[in-house]
């Protein structure tokens, strides 16, 4: 079991479980990779790097996805 | 082209040409929001009704507490309608393109509609950062549609700065008002070559069909259907009120004048 990092996460600390790419965060958060941008450290993160880049402590990100508006 | 003989709203919309924005062509002109519905149910019968093909979506963070069911792909496919991207809620231009890239991450098309609010009251435009952020945006090969003041020469350098469509407002976002300066809108629409699309303050039908007897290309709309008592059934009358305006506009109005003319024949009246 690998030592839990904290990150912020959508504006919130939150600490999970280290060694975690952007894609099994992802799929921890049960959130579809094709219905969700990727925003880490003030960067859009292009989803063919999702399996490559992992997530470390103190880095910043955010989920974002289209909802209703006008 | 007549049209005789042809009824119904399908064959009316036959009598106008497409409207194409950005190399995109749409039969409807009618665009319409995804935002403030009582449920996503009634959000889906109300814009089909609409007959609206291009619906303009928000870019929000996920709530990862799931506490409702946000996501709107779940409810609109992207193969039945072309999903345009706004930046609400922006009040910098370095915030209006941070969400535009974001939108356009998601992967569907280069659009989107760019909105830089600079008032909260009003929620009227501010039109210095709306032009600063369309320059760049430009520049990074987007498909601008830019929501603006009813002010021409914004308009013109929005429309020099690469827009592909120009949307001013007709009133304030969500009042309901309606066209407060028609003759602003009719220049707007006169001086520009692009798309020019009536973007907010609509609140009923025949507040559309006014907005598009004045000639523009098109009219964005969202409160006024999802505050309708029954929003699909407003839904209906906009599709309807939309392709009447422009209509009207095509076939060219009589001129008004302050007397009366009588319709009948002067002649071969009995003695």
């Amino acid at each position: 079991m690998s030592e839990q990092i904290q990150v912020r996460l959508n504006g919130k600390d939150r600490d999970i479980a280290g060694g975690h790419s952007v894609r099994t965060l992802l799929e921890s958060l049960e959130l579809h990779p094709g219905m969700v941008v990727v925003e880490l450290n003030k960067e859009i993160l292009e989803r063919d790097r999702y399996n490559d880049v992992d997530v470390q402590g103190g880095d910043m990100i955010e989920l974002v996805h289209f909802v209703g508006g006008g | 082209m007549s049209g005789d003989g042809v009824s119904g709203i399908d064959a009316a919309q036959a009598l106008d040409g497409p409207l194409e924005i950005g190399g995109a062509t749409f039969v409807s002109r009618l665009i319409v929001g995804t935002g403030k519905y009582a449920d996503n149910d009634i959000m889906v019968r109300a814009i089909r009704a609409s007959g609206a093909e291009m619906v303009t979506v928000a870019v929000r963070r996920v709530d990862l507490d799931r506490t409702k069911d946000e996501a709107i792909l779940h409810h609109l496919s992207p193969d039945e309608f072309f999903l345009l991207a706004n930046t609400a809620g922006c009040y910098t231009a370095e915030d209006a393109i941070r969400y535009a890239r974001l939108a356009r991450a998601a992967g569907f098309n280069e659009f989107v509609k760019l909105e830089v609010i600079g008032d909260e009251a009003t929620l009227l435009p501010d039109v210095q950062a709306t032009l600063e952020a369309a320059k760049i945006l430009a520049a990074e090969g987007f498909k601008i549609m830019a929501y603006t003041n009813d002010d021409l020469i914004t308009a013109l350098r929005l429309e020099d700065a690469g827009c592909v469509a120009v949307m001013p407002l007709a009133s304030p976002i969500g009042s309901g008002l309606g066209v407060v300066n028609p003759y602003f809108i009719r220049e707007i629409k006169r001086r520009l070559h692009v798309p020019v699309i009536v973007d907010a303050g609509v609140g009923t039908a025949s507040d559309a069909c006014v907005t598009m007897e004045q000639g523009v290309d098109g009219v964005l709309m969202n409160t006024a259907l999802a505050a309708a008592d029954d929003p699909v059934r407003m839904s209906h009358a906009m599709k309807h009120a939309v392709v009447a305006g422009r209509l009207a506009f095509l076939a060219g109005r009589m001129p008004s004048r302050e007397i009366a003319v009588p319709s009948s024949p002067m002649t071969g009246m009995l003695d």
